[in-house]
C-alpha cells in the first residue's frame, strides 16, 4: 500500500490507519459518530477520513448515541459495515438499549439471517485527568451481553490488527480503546502495518515462572512495569494480555497458570461484579489442582470513577500489583 | 409593551443574535387540524374502485386474522397476541402503500401489516407463539423483525433508508409505532436523523388512544402527534386511521415523496384499539363501554363497506366471497397453529455468533449430553 510516511507510531494513529485501510479496501465500511468528520474525532482517531473518503463514508451525525447506533443497525441490515464512534465511555450509555436489545441479538433472533457487522469504538478508562463521565471502564456491562465481541488492544500493533479484524467481523464488536494509551508509541511503521489479528487470542507478553499477571488494555503497561520491579525481588512474573474479553482465551490463560501455579488479575474496572471475578472463577474451575494460592484480583475500587485529582489513588498501580504478588505466598489458614 | 416602555429598560432595540434566521417555514409542515378523510366525502368519488375492493378484502381478512389469533391465545397456542382489531385500515394501508423493494419496520402490534405484505401468517406469529423470536428471513419480504422494545426500530428504518440511498437504490422504509412509543427517546432521535439526512422514511404513528392503560392526554401535551413533525423539519399529516382510502392515499403520497428524494414524513393515524392491549390486560379498568361503542360505530370495515355498497361495487355475492376467503385463511391458520412446532434445542447455540466461541462449544456439548440422556431415558 502506498502511503506517505508521517512517522505515525501512536495508538491513535494506528487506529486511524486501520479504519483508513479498511475503508479503502471495502466500500461498505462507513465511519460515523459525533465530530468524526471535519474535526477528526476529539482524539483525532478519525483524522482525515472524511477528507479522503467523503462525508457519506465518514459522517458527522446528530448528537444522539441511540440514534447513531440505531441507524447503524439499519445500515448493517442493508449491507454496510458501520464503524461507530462513541465519544467517551460514559456517553455510550444512551446507546445501550440499541446495543443490548438489537445489535447483540439480531443474528440470533433471525436465526442467522441478519448479522450485525458493526464495530462500536469506545474510548475507555481513566488516567488522563478527565472530568466526571470521561473515565469509566464499562467492559463488564458489555461482557455480560451475549452476541457481542469485546476487544481491547494494549499495544500499537494490536490497535491496528484488532481493529481491522473487528471491522471485518460479521458480528458486532465493542472495541474498547484505552484512551490513556492513545499517545503511546512503538516501532510500528505505517509503511508495513501489522497483520490482522484474529479476535479471541490472548498473548503472553512476558514469560515467567513464579506467577501469572492476567490483564488487558490500560493495565498492561502497569503489569509489565510491575514484572520488571518484581524481578528485583526474585519473582519471575509472566504477563498475559487478554486482548479479547469475549471470546475469552481460556487456553492461553490456563496454560500459563498451570505453568506458574499462581495468578493475579489486574484491571482498572471495579472489582465487585467486574471482569476479574469472571476471570478468577474460570481459572479456578479449570486449574484448581495447579494453583498454589487463590486467584487474586487487583482492580479499581468499587466507587464511581473519582475526580481527576484523586484518580491516582483509585487506579491500580505497580505497588498494588506487587502487594498482590506478595500475597501469593499464600499459606492455608493465613 | 415595547422594550423602550419597560421600566429601567435600555434605550436601544437589540438585534437578533447573529446566527438567527428561520431555517424552514413551518407553515407547510403543519398538519391540518382535522384528520384527513376520504370515505363518505366528495373526495371518495375520485378513488379507484379496484383499490377499494382490494383494501376491503384485506381488511376483512385482517379482521378475521385478529379474531383467530385472539382465539389461539385462549387455547394456549399463542403466549400473547396484541390484537389490531379496529386498526386494520391503518395496518393494511401501511403494507399496500409499499413497493416490493421497500422495507417495513413493524412493532409487535403490526403482525397484520406484515401478513398483508405477504408474510406467511404462521411465520408472522412465531415470536408470539414462542418457538423463536423471528420466524422469517427479514430479507425475503423486506420486513424487519417485529420490535418489542418501543420505538427502537425507528432508527433502524432511518439507517436502512439512508444506506439504500447511498447505494443509489430508490428504496423507502416505512416505520410503524404506537402513540406511547412517541414518548421514547428513539422516536425523537430517529425523526431527527431522518430529517437531517433527508432519508426516504415514512413514520406512521398509530394513535389508538392508549399505551396499555395510559391515555394520550397523559402521554403528550402536543396539539397532535403529527404536530411533532414540525420541530424536526418534516411535514406532519393527520389522518382518520379507520378510513382505508384516506390512509392509503396519505401513505402512498408520503412514500412517493420519499422515493423522489423529498425526505421523511410523519403521519398520525387516529384510530382505536377495540380489544384490550393484550389478553393479559383488563381494559375495563381504564375505559368505559360507551367510548368503545362509539368507536365500533366508526369501524374501518363498516366505513368501507358502506362506500362500496352505495357505489354499487359490492353485492352480497362479492361480500360472501371475501368472507369465505378470509375463512379459509383462518382455518388454515388454525390447523397449522395446532400442529406442535418442531423445536431444535441445539439451535440455541447456532446463531449467537458467526462462529461459536469455545465457551459456547462447551455449553453446546453439555446440552447435547443432556438431550442424549433424555433420549435414552425415554
Ligand atoms: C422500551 C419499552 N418500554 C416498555 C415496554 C412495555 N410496553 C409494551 S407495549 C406498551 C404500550 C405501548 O403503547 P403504544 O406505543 O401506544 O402502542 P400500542 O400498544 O397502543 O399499539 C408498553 C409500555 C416496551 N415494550 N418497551
Amino acid at each position: 500500500m502506498t502511503t506517505a510516511a508521517v512517522k505515525p507510531a501512536t495508538m491513535a494513529q494506528a487506529l486511524q490507519r486501520a479504519m483508513r485501510d479498511a475503508m479503502a479496501q471495502d466500500p461498505t465500511v462507513h465511519v460515523m459518530g459525533e465530530d468524526v468528520g471535519t474535526l477528526g474525532g476529539v482524539f483525532r482517531v478519525t483524522d482525515g477520513l472524511a477528507k479522503e473518503f467523503g462525508e457519506d463514508r465518514c459522517t458527522d451525525t446528530p448528537l444522539a448515541e441511540a440514534g447513531i447506533l440505531g441507524t447503524a443497525v439499519g445500515m448493517a441490515m442493508y449491507g454496510l459495515r458501520p464503524v461507530v464512534e462513541m465519544q467517551f465511555d460514559a456517553f455510550a450509555y444512551p446507546a445501550f438499549e440499541q446495543l443490548i436489545s438489537h445489535v447483540s441479538r439480531m443474528r440470533n433472533r433471525t436465526k442467522g439471517a441478519m448479522p450485525m457487522p458493526i464495530t462500536v469504538r469506545v474510548p475507555y478508562g481513566g488516567g488522563i485527568g478527565g472530568v466526571e463521565h470521561h473515565s469509566d471502564s464499562s467492559e463488564a456491562y458489555y461482557m455480560a451481553t451475549p452476541g457481542l465481541h469485546v476487544v481491547t488492544p494494549a499495544t500499537v500493533d494490536d490497535a491496528y490488527g484488532l481493529l481491522r479484524a473487528a471491522i471485518a467481523s460479521d458480528d458486532p464488536v465493542v472495541f474498547l480503546e484505552p484512551k490513556r494509551l492513545y499517545w503511546s508509541k512503538s516501532q510500528w511503521s505505517p509503511e508495513a502495518p501489522t497483520a490482522v489479528e484474529p479476535i479471541g487470542r490472548a498473548v503472553v507478553r512476558r514469560q515467567g515462572r513464579s506467577a501469572t499477571l492476567i490483564t488487558y488494555g490500560p493495565s498492561l503497561p502497569v503489569c509489565m512495569e510491575a514484572a520488571e520491579a518484581a524481578a528485583a525481588e526474585g519473582w519471575d512474573l509472566e504477563v498475559v494480555d487478554l486482548r479479547s474479553l469475549v471470546p475469552f482465551d481460556d487456553e492461553t490463560v490456563c496454560a500459563s497458570v498451570r505453568r506458574t501455579g499462581r495468578a493475579v488479575v489486574v484491571h482498572e474496572s471495579t472489582g465487585f461484579g467486574g471482569p476479574g471475578g469472571e476471570i478468577a472463577a474460570r481459572v479456578t474451575e479449570r486449574c484448581f489442582h495447579h494453583l498454589e494460592a487463590p486467584v487474586l484480583r487487583v482492580a479499581g475500587f468499587d466507587i464511581p470513577y473519582p475526580p481527576p485529582m484523586l484518580e491516582r489513588h483509585h487506579l491500580p498501580g505497580v505497588d498494588r500489583v506487587l502487594d498482590a504478588v506478595a500475597r501469593l505466598q499464600w499459606e492455608a489458614g493465613s | 409593551m415595547t422594550v423602550q416602555e419597560l421600566p429601567g429598560a435600555v434605550a436601544y432595540r437589540p438585534t437578533p443574535p447573529p446566527a438567527w434566521k428561520p431555517r424552514t417555514d413551518p407553515a407547510p409542515l403543519l398538519p391540518d387540524p382535522e384528520p384527513y378523510r376520504v370515505l363518505g366525502t366528495d373526495a371518495a368519488a375520485g378513488t379507484d374502485p379496484e383499490l377499494l375492493l382490494k383494501l376491503y378484502a384485506q381488511l376483512v381478512r385482517g379482521r378475521r386474522y385478529n379474531v383467530q389469533a385472539t382465539a389461539l391465545t385462549k387455547q394456549g397456542r399463542l403466549a400473547v397476541y396484541p390484537s389490531s382489531t379496529g386498526q386494520e385500515a391503518s395496518e393494511v394501508a401501511a403494507a399496500l402503500a409499499l413497493e416490493e423493494r421497500d422495507w417495513l419496520f413493524p412493532s409487535y402490534r403490526d403482525t397484520l401489516a406484515a401478513v398483508a405484505r405477504g408474510l406467511d401468517p404462521v411465520q408472522a406469529l412465531t415470536l408470539l407463539r414462542g418457538d423463536w423470536h423471528t420466524g422469517y428471513d427479514p430479507h425475503e419480504h423486506r420486513i424487519a423483525p417485529l420490535s418489542t422494545p418501543l420505538a427502537t426500530q425507528l432508527p433502524h428504518a432511518v439507517g436502512l433508508a439512508h444506506a439504500a440511498r447511498l447505494k443509489g437504490d430508490d428504496v423507502v422504509a416505512l416505520a410503524m409505532v404506537g402513540d406511547g412509543g412517541t414518548s421514547e427517546g428513539d422516536f425523537h432521535e430517529a425523526l431527527n436523523f431522518a430529517a437531517v439526512w433527508q432519508a426516504p422514511v415514512v413514520f406512521l404513528v398509530q394513535n389508538n388512544g392508549f399505551a396499555i392503560s395510559v391515555p394520550l392526554a397523559k402521554q403528550t401535551a402536543a396539539p397532535s402527534l403529527a404536530h411533532k413533525a414540525v420541530g424536526y423539519g418534516m411535514p406532519g399529516r393527520l389522518v382518520d386511521g379507520n378510513d382505508a382510502a384516506a390512509m392509503h392515499e396519505v401513505l402512498s403520497d408520503a412514500v412517493d415523496r420519499a422515493r423522489r428524494g423529498g425526505g421523511p414524513t410523519l403521519i398520525e393515524a387516529v384510530t382505536y384499539r377495540i380489544e384490550a392491549h393484550t389478553n393479559a390486560d383488563d381494559a375495563t379498568r381504564y375505559r368505559g363501554d360507551a367510548e368503545v361503542e362509539a368507536w365500533r360505530a366508526h369501524d374501518p370495515i363498516r366505513l368501507l363497506e358502506r362506500e362500496l355498497t352505495e357505489r354499487g361495487l359490492l353485492d352480497d355475492e362479492a361480500r360472501e366471497s371475501v368472507a369465505a376467503s378470509a375463512e379459509t385463511m383462518a382455518a388454515d391458520l388454525r390447523e397449522r397453529m395446532n400442529a406442535e412446532p418442531v423445536l431444535q434445542p441445539m439451535d440455541l447455540f447456532e446463531h449467537v455468533y458467526a462462529e461459536q466461541t469455545s465457551q459456547l462449544r462447551e455449553q453446546a456439548a453439555q446440552l447435547r449430553a443432556e438431550l442424549d440422556a433424555e433420549g435414552e431415558a425415554r
